[in-house]
């Protein structure tokens, strides 16, 4: 962690590894976040890469899955068995363990306090817990790894998950331990939101990562209790047979479906939200003008949380449900495309007349703009209902959602990262290092995730270990993508270890930006602000 | 719907482009989702020109110029905002209504139509034709309205067509159906979509779509297995039952279960330490039970499915004799 040459710091003012441990800390339990979080991505991006490298050709020519070692394999699994395994993790690490916790507990937990003005979350304790909650949840999910390990799909579809041999349960008690994280650290949120903003600082001077992450923090403790309760009752199938999914005991295995995207639609919006939150904050500070439409894209964020727990039907146009349900889910889904239309303009709006600066976090914003215009649009055209039927389960809806949660979440945390990173360590990273990240990633996420909108619409379904002939070439293609994405990454890797080992001291406020969080010391104090902050404007005054 | 007509024909030059990109359109369904899509395509287009594009003109136009550059202090403008609501609601709408009408039109079961029976099950499709005919493949006569009626076995599976442009969650416990009216002759994939374990991806068959002189002569060709030998109606069982999905018979390479290439009368080592030989009732018991004598090195449980009741004593002894042969 290096430490800072004057003046004390929440890195220096505890010494020792425990007290890390047992620190309730809001910006420490932040970081912890940020190194469980980052080593989960790690694995889950390795899983991702074998995903591809499997896909390079059709597997005539024998599979990269015969490589994987043999204490990680069950005895009898074919190449197909581990492919659909890694498929499996790669989905449930990405979504449960990197995307859905990512923004808010780690961004989330360091600036939100920081930027209302506050000395820490309203229920500290509780906080720690959280991450407690989630690494227990997290050492059970990997620990199936070792086990028989689980081939589901992050979706656990009934009745196979009811028939499939591997760690079912144990993997969906994880998910259930980790939603009960995400209850916590959004609750905790609300309450700091409502009861700690500085003196001056109204819910309408809140900068809009504030709002962000206060929408989303409504949507965890709404809709994780219906997760929670969904995959206990799984649980509860494969272990006492109880008939509420499983076919054979006349139960109804779409009830399931329902059930889980009930929960997990509005999770997609847990986890595009708090990133939609930072783009307003990296687009402010580096076009130095105020936001344009703030109390639009306040409300948009609201509008967006509010609709998302009624279009989960989207999800079943094929399933059986009846026609009126899917005229209505479609009808629905249209609706949450106008609040984010919103947003995408008032982005847009901001850039007009502003002093733009071209850093990396700057780029990571447009990148995001740039990679979110084509996951939306995409997304409208899955949400019609005749030309769903076509795209539903292909490649289209695989390269539609990494548009939105990779070219969108992950693009913003990137950007996040290097926005926010003197204030969290008190160090300059390379500029030249943070930017040559970005032209790999952004160049190599289009090149991986392209080609897999046309495979969709020439029917490539998803969550095939093989393929027909016809398909090779946009494949490789897709996978030579998967490697620049990934040289990306190590670059973003080497620029933060080296800044973080041989960094200059960073100034309190380097990128001339208003929130409140560069008022702070870089890195900020034990308890944020050396006086207590009062407010007097909106966040974003640029005059 | 004159409207419809009107940009259907507007539209007709950009879904040739788009055309290049879609499989054949094998039906007039097909036709319509190609014109609505190719309409979103170019709305996406338009949409992400002008916000990618004015991106980057404003990024060019306004870069920073020095650090102390004064910026315009814009908080709102209501009369633009309602613009870029309401445009985009609209178009939503549209595609939502136009969406609708041909969504009506596949989820609309035509009367009269030839009624087909398919059954996923892990991991092939088996069709019934109502003269009691059997196959893996769906052989249906051109030009006809057609209605397949899906069932499972055991998970859920997902009949799509690419080239109609169709798709069906096929569910345990309860029948769901498709319709279509192929206008094109040929061969079409059809794919399982429906995440359902080991060999999803290989769960592929064919849709043949034959003139109706062709479909008649298939149909009876198929219903006179009386006649031929044992042998070879013990290999159109093993067909139509998809055994060699999981089970090569050419050569000793494995698919999920064991080769049955060269396999008859040798000996057999069983998983839980006993020995046999492959023979007769081994062969039966393993079709009826197949989770009694697990091969060594296979998956315990086995994935495959126990075919007690659905196979005569007269079908088990054409399938012995087919194995047989294979030696």
């Amino acid at each position: 962690m290096g430490h800072v040459s004057t003046g004390k710091s929440y890195i220096n003012e505890e010494p020792g590894l425990k007290s890390w441990f047992t620190s309730l800390d809001h910006k420490r339990i932040a970081i912890l976040y940020f190194v469980a979080v980052m080593t989960f991505f790690l694995i889950g991006g390795i899983m991702a890469l074998l995903l591809r490298l499997e896909l390079f050709s059709p597997n005539t020519a024998g599979s990269v899955m015969e490589h994987i070692p043999n204490f990680l394999r069950k005895a009898g699994d074919t190449p197909a068995d581990l492919y659909n395994q890694v498929m499996t993790y790669h989905g449930a690490m990405m979504v449960f363990m990197v995307i859905v916790p990512g923004i808010p507990a780690i961004f989330g937990n360091f600036f939100l306090p920081l930027q209302i003005g506050a000395k820490d979350v309203a229920f500290p304790r509780l906080n720690l817990l959280s991450w407690y909650v989630f690494m227990a949840g997290a050492a059970l999910a990997v620990s199936t790894f070792f086990f028989s390990k689980i081939d589901t799909g992050w979706t656990f579809y009934t009745p196979y998950s009811i028939r499939s041999g591997t760690s079912v349960v144990m993997m969906v008690v994880a998910a259930f331990i980790m939603g009960m994280s995400s209850i916590l650290t959004g609750l905790n949120f609300i309450v700091t939101v409502h009861k700690l903003r500085a003196p001056g600082m109204t819910m309408w001077r809140m900068p809009l990562f504030c709002w962000a992450i206060y929408s989303t923090a409504i949507i965890q403790v709404l809709a994780t209790p219906i997760l929670a309760i969904t995959l206990l009752l799984l649980a509860m199938e494969r272990t006492f047979g109880v008939g509420i999914f499983d076919p054979k005991l006349g139960g109804d295995p779409v009830l399931f479906q329902h059930f889980f995207w009930f929960y997990s639609h509005p999770a997609v919006y847990i986890m595009i939200l708090p990133a939609m939150g930072i783009i307003s904050e990296l687009i402010t500070t580096y076009s130095k003008k105020t936001i344009f439409g703030y109390t639009a894209i306040a409300y948009s964020s609201i509008g967006i949380a509010a609709v998302s727990f009624f279009v989960w039907g989207h999800h079943l146009f094929v399933s059986g449900q009846s026609e009126v349900a899917g005229i209505v889910f479609s009808f629905l889904t249209m609706l949450v495309g106008v609040p984010t239309a919103i947003k995408m303009f008032n982005w847009l709006a901001t850039l007009y007349k502003g002093s733009i600066e071209f850093r990396a976090p700057l780029l990571y914003a447009l990148g995001f703009l740039f990679l979110f215009a084509i996951g939306g649009m995409t997304g409208v055209i899955l949400a019609v209902t005749a030309v769903d039927v076509h795209f539903h389960d292909t490649y289209f809806v695989v390269a539609h959602f990494h548009y939105v949660m990779v070219g969108g979440t992950l693009m913003a945390i990137m950007g996040g990262l290097f926005h926010w990173f003197p204030k969290i360590f008190g160090k300059m990273h390379s500029e030249t290092g943070a930017i040559m990240s970005w032209v790999f990633i952004f160049i190599g996420f289009n090149v991986t995730f392209f080609p897999q909108f046309i495979l969709g619409a020439k029917g490539m379904p998803r969550r095939y270990f093989d393929y027909i002939p016809e398909y090779e070439q946009l494949n490789k293609i897709s996978t030579v993508g998967s490697w620049l994405i990934a040289t990306g990454f190590i670059i973003a890797l080497i620029t933060v270890i080296k800044g973080l080992t041989s960094g200059a001291k960073a100034p309190k406020n380097p990128w001339g930006s208003k929130t409140l969080e560069w008022h702070a010391e870089s890195p900020p104090i034990m308890h944020n602000f050396e006086q207590d902050p009062i407010v007097t404007a909106g966040p974003y005054e640029y005059k | 719907m004159n409207w419809l007509i009107v940009m259907n024909k507007l539209l007709l030059a950009k879904s040739a482009v788009a055309g290049t990109f879609m499989p054949v359109q094998a039906t007039e369904i097909s036709k319509q989702v190609d014109n609505l899509y190719g309409f979103l395509v170019v709305v996406s287009f338009v949409s992400c020109a002008i916000l990618i594009g004015g991106m980057i003109y404003f990024a060019v136009k306004y870069k920073r110029k020095t650090q102390n550059d004064k910026t315009a202090y814009i908080t709102h403008d209501t009369r633009l905002e309602v613009l870029w609501s309401v445009i985009p609601l609209i178009v939503f709408l549209l595609v939502f209504a136009w969406g609708w009408i041909i969504y009506h039109d596949m989820r609309t079961m035509p009367t009269n139509a030839l009624e087909i029976q398919v059954t996923g099950k892990q991991w092939a499709w088996s069709v019934d034709y109502k003269n009691g005919v059997k196959a893996s493949e769906v052989v249906v006569p051109v030009n006809r309205d057609v209605k397949l009626i899906l069932a499972s076995d055991d998970v859920i599976h997902s009949f799509y067509v690419p080239s109609f442009r169709i798709k069906q969650d096929a569910v345990p416990g309860r029948y769901t159906a498709l319709w279509f009216r192929a206008e094109k002759l040929g061969e079409f994939h059809v794919f399982c979509t429906e995440y359902c374990g080991t060999s999803h991806s290989r769960m592929l068959t064919k849709l043949r779509v034959v003139s109706q002189a062709d479909f008649d002569k298939w149909l009876t060709e198929e219903s006179d297995v009386s006649g031929l030998p044992l042998a070879q109606r013990g290999a159109k069982i093993f067909q139509t039952r998809a055994c060699a999905s999981c089970h090569s018979v050419d050569s000793p390479v494995v698919k999920v279960g064991p080769s049955l290439k060269a396999r008859w009368g040798t000996p057999l080592n069983v998983e839980d330490g006993t020995t046999g030989v492959f023979d007769e009732n081994y062969v039966r018991e393993s079709v009826m039970l197949p989770q009694q004598k697990i091969a060594k090195g296979f998956p315990k449980p086995s994935p495959m499915p126990s075919f007690q009741g659905q196979l005569s004593e007269a079908e088990m002894i054409a399938l012995i004799e087919y194995i047989k042969g294979l030696n």
